[in-house]
């Protein structure tokens, strides 16, 4: 007898997906091996060894890129949670009214336009602003990035708000709370998670970026990403691989805890 | 005040729709300045004269566009096609549609696999599926660099073994550039399929079966015709970004295989043409908007047919 016949089945296809598996990984896991690789290469295993990551440590120019990175990911994070926390109450919950459906669209606009042109366009207008004012700080690339870190913050958060219940919010207008007041005691705690899931989002995306970036740095604000991108150019050691393993787990961790923070929305009001 | 009921119902709404503009306020202010307001002055630099040392000259000059389809000759000035631009256009657009169709062929039977999973261990493979997506697109375009360097590991293996004699040129290939955006981009079309594949009634394939339909007629005239939103979505999810692709081209194609996206920033680089490159800037979000457009009317159709 053959084996039962099984509906779902499509001969080979869960070959394909372990194998697409295999090849997703594959090349994440060489790269962080070779992190520990004592020679030179980045091809011939030499043996374990930490020299990279304390390569890595001692070059200034990398904790300097690593530093500025955190920087302008974390203010750029929590502006763009900010907003698109705002815009999301500003969003949900009601009958449609003229102008949310344009809300909607004109804050997930900045996924649909391709990086290049949005870097090429910042490049050009700072470019200008920054011979007006004179100013060349880190506030350009912490409001670009906040910019396009808006619609990932707001997915979440608008999420999370809409799954809500709102009869929670109109006890308390019953029992005379005023509305601010209904929102940071009934609101805010419901929402939390919702709008701490928002800001690592927007974290990792911000800390991701390369090409907006690249563009609207000024002489000497290179982050991470970028000073990598430099450095691709160039011969590689392993060192390289020691601080992509680095960010790899910052990533990782950051996402591992959005996860689970996306995806319980009713457990946690107890 | 004798405010009828009515009345005071609708200045309250007016005031609720008042404060709703009032709260997404700042979300679109910092888009309109920091986003997408300056594609405006990219559509203006268009039409205005390069400066000498980059920047622009405050003149009307149509030399940008001219330059995106039109090359002058130096020395004699004579006008012909600009085979260059023309080339690296229809190379970008090849290598985007041969990535989608690449991430279509990876990625359909992953989301299969996935969605025929039981409930409770879907979510681990999706996340497996998201982690690559979520951490640092440089990084997985630096390991594809490193897996296939000349004195990468997959020459070196397929050297011990024999299969080959010498070391075969991969990087800095159109090759290595299509494995790197399938490899990026390859959760952009898995999810959205997933998203399609779940929602799959499975009594319609069983009703197939029961009439004598192959395995490949169930595949491609139910199941394919039911996820078709999906993979329209996966497809330009995936197309839009591989055809404005930066940094792919530029670490895994080495200063020769250009895409657009490299050709915008020469403009704004060594070419110094910024006005050229606000031109071929705008010609790729129009092809964008086509895409776009094309998607909307495709969706629009499929999902009628096939969703509530």
């Amino acid at each position: 007898m053959a084996k039962s016949f099984s509906i779902k089945r499509l001969p080979g296809f869960s070959t394909i997906a372990m194998m697409t598996f295999f090849v997703l990984y594959l090349p994440i896991a060489t790269l962080v091996a070779y992190a520990f690789n004592s020679g030179v290469s980045v091809a011939m295993w030499e043996g374990f060894s930490l020299r990279w990551f304390e390569a890595a440590w001692n070059n200034d120019l990398v904790i300097e890129a690593s530093v500025r990175s955190l920087k302008i990911a974390s203010v750029a994070a929590v502006l763009a949670t900010i907003c698109a926390t705002l815009a999301a109450l500003a969003t949900t919950r009601t009958a449609a009214y003229r102008g949310m459906t344009f809300k909607y669209a004109f804050i997930n606009l900045p996924l649909l336009v391709p990086e290049i042109v949005t870097a090429v366009a910042l490049l050009i207008f700072f470019s200008r602003v920054k011979v007006w004012t004179g100013y060349s700080g880190l506030g350009y690339l912490m409001m670009s990035h906040a910019a396009f870190c808006v619609p990932f913050a707001y997915l979440p958060i608008r999420a999370r708000l809409e799954s809500m219940d709102l009869s929670l919010e109109r006890a308390a207008a019953d029992l005379y709370a005023t509305p601010f007041k209904a929102f940071r005691y009934v609101t805010l705690p419901l929402l939390w998670p919702g709008i701490l899931a928002g800001l690592m989002l927007a974290f990792v995306i911000s800390l991701d970026d390369v090409v907006i970036t690249e563009f609207v740095k000024s002489g000497g604000q290179d982050t991470l990403p970028t000073y990598m991108l430099g450095q691709l150019r160039r011969v590689v050691t392993p060192e390289m691989n020691a601080i992509s393993t680095v960010f790899l787990l910052i990533s990782l961790a950051i996402v591992t805890v959005f996860f689970f923070l996306s995806r319980t929305p009713e457990k946690d009001n107890g | 005040m004798a405010l009828s009921a009515a009345q005071a119902g609708e200045a309250r709404q007016k005031k609720d729709i008042r404060d709703r503009w009032l709260l997404s306020a700042p979300a679109l202010l910092l888009i309109l300045v920091a986003g997408v307001g300056p594609l405006l002055i990219v559509v203006l630099y268009s039409f205005l004269a390069p400066g000498s040392y980059g920047d622009v000259k405050w003149e009307f000059s149509s030399q940008g566009w001219f330059n995106v389809f039109f090359a002058r000759d130096i020395f004699d000035d004579t006008v012909s096609l600009a085979d260059a631009h023309f080339s690296i256009f229809w190379r970008s657009i090849k290598l985007a549609l041969g990535t989608t169709v690449l991430c279509a062929i990876f990625g359909f039977p992953t989301a299969y696999f996935i969605a025929t999973r039981p409930p409770h261990n879907r979510s681990v493979w999706l996340f497996l599926i998201t982690i690559p997506f979520w951490t640092n697109m440089l990084i997985r375009t630096f390991a594809i660099q490193e897996l296939i360097r000349t004195e990468g590991i997959i020459n070196s293996v397929l050297l011990k073994l024999g299969v080959i004699s010498a070391p075969v040129q991969m990087l800095y290939t159109d090759f290595a550039i299509l494995l790197g955006m399938t490899y990026v981009h390859l959760p952009l079309m898995v999810l959205p399929l997933y998203a399609s594949l779940e929602k799959l009634d499975f009594r319609l394939i069983e009703a197939a079966y029961d009439l004598y339909a192959s395995r490949f007629n169930v595949l491609m005239k139910v199941i394919v015709p039911l996820v078709k939103p999906g993979l329209i979505a996966g497809s330009i999810l995936v197309f839009i970004p591989a055809l404005s692709s930066y940094v792919i081209p530029r670490v895994l194609g080495g200063g020769k295989n250009l895409m657009i996206g490299n050709l915008i920033e020469l403009q704004f680089g060594q070419g110094r043409n910024w006005p050229l490159g606000a031109a071929l800037s705008v010609t790729l979000v129009i092809i964008v908007l086509f895409a776009m457009l094309y998607y909307v009317r495709n969706a629009g159709k499929a999902g009628g047919s096939s969703h509530g």
